[in-house]
Order: C-alpha cells, then structure tokens, then sequence
C-alpha cells in the first residue's frame, strides 16, 4: 500500500523524483493541516462532550463535581420533563419545515425548470432568500409581524386576522408563524438542489413517454420523480439534520417562547450549559442529540434504500 | 440572461398560429399554470424584502407604503450610533479571513484526495462525511474551553478558527471532485517538460479550477457573514462583534428601533446579495456535479 502511495505517477525521471522529494508522505503533509483543525476543533470537542456527559461538571457549583456515572442520562429521561417537551418540539419541527420546504421546493423546481418568458429572472427572484441569514431572516419577519406596523395590521384590514395581534408572542400563533418565516428562506435550497437534478433528465425519455401517450401526470410519476429520488433523499436528510442543529432563526425570532413554546432540544442544551452552566448536564443531552441524530439518519437511508436501485 | 430567454419566446407569441404538434413535448404546460402559481410564490418572497426596504428608507413615524421620500437617517444612526460600521469592518474581517484559510487549507486537501491513493484516505473521507453531521452548536462549550486555554476568546480569530472547521470538510469534498475534473496527463505532461509538482500544479492545475474556487470560496465567505452563534458566544467586547449580533442586539431590546432594524438588516444583506448574484449561474448547473452527486 506504501509504495502504492504515488499510484498515478509515471516512471520518473531522477530530476522530478528531486524535486517532488517525498511523495510518500507528500500526500499525508497536505491533509495535514485540515486534519489537524479537524481533531483539534472537531474530533476533541465531541469526545470531550461524551467524557463531560458521564460528569457532574457546573463551574458555579465545584463542590458538586465528579463522576456521574449515567446519572446525567436518568435525569434527562426520567425526571426532566423538559427535555421530552424540547426533544416533540424539535422532531415537530424538523418534520413540517422539511416537508414544506420539498413539497414547495419541488413544486417551484418543476415551474422554473419549463421554458418560458422571463426565465432567468424568475430563477434569480425565486432563489434569492437562499442566502439570507437566519438573523436576518427573524429580522423581516419582526417587521413584518409587528402588531401596530406590520403587515399583520394590512392582512387584518383586509379581513384576516385581528388587530393588535402579535403572531410572534401567542401561544397559538406562534408556530405557524416560526414556520413560514424558515419556510421562506428554506424553500429555495430544495428548489435549487432539485432544479439542478431536473436537468440531467434525459429528453428522449420524455418524447418516448409522450409518443406511448402518457400523460404529464404519469411522467412525472414514472420518470422525473424516480430520476430525482436520490438527490431528494440525501438533501431531505441533509436539511433535516441542518435543521435540527440550527438555532439561529429560533433564537433570535422568538427566544424559545412565548414559555418554552418553540424551545428546540439544542436551544434547551445551549440554555442548559450558557445560562445555568450546567456542562455535565448539558453534555449528556448533547450525547442523546447525537445518537438520535444518527440512528435516525441511518434508519432513513435503509428505508429510502439509497442509492440502491437503479434509476 | 437576455440571450437564453430569446429563441425561446417565439413559439410562445405564434401559438395560435400553429398547432401543438411542433413544440417540443416538455415545453406543453399552459402558460397560466407557470405564471399563476409562479407569481404568487413569488408575492410571498418579494413582500418580505420590500417591506424591509420600505421601513429603512421612510422617515420614523411615516406609515406610507411608498418608499418615498426616501431619507438616510436610519442608516447614518445604525453606522454610527448602533456600532454597524464596526460591525461591518469585524464582519467583513471574519469573512475574508475564513474564506482565505478554508480555500486554501482546503485546496490542500482536496488535491490530496484527488491525486493520491494513501493508507489512510478511507478513514479520512469517512471522517468528513461524519463530520457533516456535528453540530457546531452543540460543541459550543468545549469549544469555548478550547479557545479559552488558547487565549483566543474575545479576539476576532478564535470565530475565523471556527467558521473555517465546520467549512472545511464540504470544500474539501467539492474541490477535490473539481480537481479531479482536471486530466492528470495533463500535469503529467508538465512534469515530462521540467515542472516540479508545484510549478505544475500553478500553471495547469490552479486556472482551470478558477470557477469552483470562486464558488467555494464564495459559500465560506457567506457562511461566515451570516453565521451567529460562535460571535456571540466568543467575542464579548461590543467593538469586536459582527453585524448578525448587532441585528440580534437591535431585535432583543425591550422597545424595537424598526426603522434602524431595518437599515441594519440592509447592510447585512448587501455583500451576500453581491455575491450571490456572482455565483448563482454555477449554483445550479454545478450543483448536480458537486454537491449531490458525491
């Protein structure tokens, strides 16, 4: 395998070997440096999180520190109701933005993929929201729920809704709230993912389906969405896993509120261990995040039976 | 843009003129159900960005939906009284900084992976697969241990450190895949001429894959811009934070300035507009190739 190291290299000259003097380690020196930040920020940050987990660690409580055993993990499922609340909301949460956001997604990937007038600039203004922030994002749509200025206060004009209503801090508005708002910068990373899959679609399969007299509805069913089955699969898991991890729209929008409504698992970890300093808890409901994050992707890829039949 | 709508207009316009039978069989969807459905999509992506155009243009207290007359004052508090102009320097540090180390620690690696068969490539790739699937926020604690023994917290390179990591494995992954895009007898052919690797690598390999650095480099520069929680965590001093805890700070305060939320959140979007117009033609034709694919 060693000397297999420079497998692509021609039957050198003595010059070249000189100059590329090591090539058996050359390729090891240039991961080096991504290796090393990956072990360093990545790999020891994760095992110091499984070490912390079976720990009593809380900086502002040192007297109560030491081994933990699975004492964290009792905790969290037998008696923290709020991780069970924090953990429905989460799987919720993944379950409808992901499942809005392809539905829409593909929805809008099949209208810009046909040719019309004004193509191009309809693919740019669709796409836009793609790369705006998720604090930018909860930025508009604090404008745009505003009670007194926003455009709930227009909609309430015309008859939807009530005025004075603030969407963002009703118990019952909330969520539906929270979730158009990722919906509108979510919508375009399935439509661009999927657009570009649409266009390895081979033609003739069309024409051939449209001479046997099939009709655009069996098309689809029998030769865009199987084409697109792998790219759909793998960027639902992708956006599932994103979606579960990112707590940036949430925490700026609504704070995990109004009580704890939209309080994800990873909010209620980041709160556990920035606001009450309890690392060791903390790392223990980052252990169970993990493991539930995997085994569901691993579950998903076996039922999707991924890149396993041919197209 | 002009140019690609053009020959396709045609058919459209002289349709009554001609029966269906010589239009291409992909192109018979009824026009309304593109344009209906398509327009109002579009209502619900473009009402958000005109109304926050709309609030950072009118005067304070105004209720016009025309942003007109349009003044500056939210702009010139937000640079000025609400920190954005440092913000934008710290912002604009961050991004350049990450995209600089992720593109090249990356260019490194990827052509390892490309050009290289070694004995730990499989773990290797595997590891940046995985890696995918750590959460950044989750890691925020150590983390933050990490670059506390390092003394890096409240310095603008502990969130460079951190914005490259989590960048690294997806560049590193494109770019070897636009590496090997690149024939290998073609640097073969340089050596035979008297380049050494490097050498080779500059003149042969690098030009060709001008467009998929622009676009690597593009998504670490993005990334960074946007990204929240490792600024907020590490940098605790006003002066050395970015522009999305300056919007986050604008929106957590008891009574919202909306007009210089608003303002904040235009320059927030400016430099990610820009590029994201310069690289949205590779975004979908290059995605099929990179991303999904593998």
């Amino acid at each position: 395998m060693a000397q297999a190291a420079a497998v692509a290299n021609p039957p050198a000259p003595p010059r070249r070997r000189r100059t590329s003097a090591t090539p058996r380690r050359l390729p090891y020196l240039l991961i080096a440096p991504a290796a090393l930040l990956m072990l360093g920020f990545i790999a020891y940050p994760v095992l110091s999180v499984f070490y912390y987990s079976l720990q009593n660690y809380n900086p502002t409580k040192p007297w109560r520190n030491g081994f933990a055993g699975l004492g964290n993990f009792t905790q969290a499922f037998a008696h923290d109701p709020q991780f069970w609340d924090t953990l429905t909301f989460s799987a919720k949460w993944v379950v409808v933005e992901v499942g809005l956001q392809l539905l829409f997604g593909l929805a809008l990937a099949l209208i810009v993929n046909q040719t019309f007038v004004g193509r191009a600039l309809g693919r740019a203004l669709v796409f836009s929201p793609w790369a705006v922030s998720g604090v930018l994002t909860s930025a508009i749509w604090v404008l745009l729920y505003n009670s007194q200025t926003g455009i709930t206060r227009y909609l309430a004009d015309a008859g939807i809704g009530s005025y004075g209503t603030s969407w963002l801090s009703d118990t019952s508005t909330v969520f539906p709230a929270a979730v158009v708002a990722d919906l509108w910068r979510g919508v375009p990373f399935f439509a661009i993912l999927i657009l570009a899959d649409l266009q390895s679609v081979s033609k003739d399969l069309y024409e051939a389906a449209e001479v046997d007299g099939a009709s655009r509805l069996k098309q689809f069913l029998h030769i865009t969405l199987p084409h697109l089955k792998d790219a759909i699969v793998l960027s639902t898991l992708l956006r599932a896993v994103w979606e579960f991890n990112n707590v940036d729209l949430l925490y700026t929008l609504t704070g995990g509120g109004p009580a704890g409504e939209t309080t994800t698992l990873p909010l209620y970890i980041a709160n556990t261990s920035v606001d009450a300093h309890n690392f060791g808890y903390a790392s223990a409901l980052t252990t169970v995040a993990f493991v539930i994050l995997l085994f569901c992707s691993v579950v998903y890829l076996r039922l999707s039976k991924f890149g396993g039949e041919a197209k | 843009m002009i140019t690609e709508i053009a020959p396709t207009a045609e058919p459209v316009v002289t349709r009554p003129a001609r029966p269906g039978k010589r239009r291409r069989a992909w192109d018979e969807v009824p026009r309304w159900q593109i344009y209906l459905p398509l327009g109002i999509y579009l209502l619900f992506t473009l009402v958000p960005f005109y109304w926050i155009l709309l609030f950072a243009v009118r005067p304070a207290g105004s209720t016009s939906l025309l942003p007109w007359p349009a003044t500056s004052e939210h702009f010139q508090k937000v640079w000025t009284e609400r920190s954005f102009g440092t913000y934008f320097t710290n912002s604009v540090y961050v991004g350049v900084a990450t995209l600089v180390l992720t593109t090249v620690v990356a260019l490194a690696g990827g052509y390892a992976l490309a050009r290289f068969d070694f004995r730990l490539k499989r773990g290797f790739m595997l590891a940046l697969l995985c890696s995918q699937f750590v959460p950044g926020a989750l890691l925020l604690v150590p983390l933050f241990q990490i670059f506390a023994n390092l003394r890096m917290i409240n310095s603008l390179g502990s969130v460079v450190v951190a914005e490259t990591v989590f960048q690294l494995p997806l560049s590193m992954i494109l770019i070897s895949g636009f590496i090997r895009n690149v024939p290998y007898s073609l640097e073969e052919a340089a050596w035979v001429d008297g380049c050494n690797r490097l050498t080779a690598f500059r003149i042969v390999v690098l030009p060709m894959l001008r467009p998929g650095l622009v676009a690597v480099g593009s998504f670490a520069f993005v990334h960074a811009w946007n990204h929240f929680l490792f600024a907020l965590m590490f940098l605790s001093d006003q002066s050395k934070q970015t522009i999305p805890v300056g919007l986050n700070t604008l929106m957590s305060s008891d009574s919202v300035d909306l007009g210089a939320l608003a303002a904040g959140g235009i320059i927030a979007a400016v430099p990610v507009v820009i590029v994201f117009a310069f690289i949205q033609k590779w975004l979908i034709t290059g995605f099929s190739a990179g991303a999904v694919k593998g």
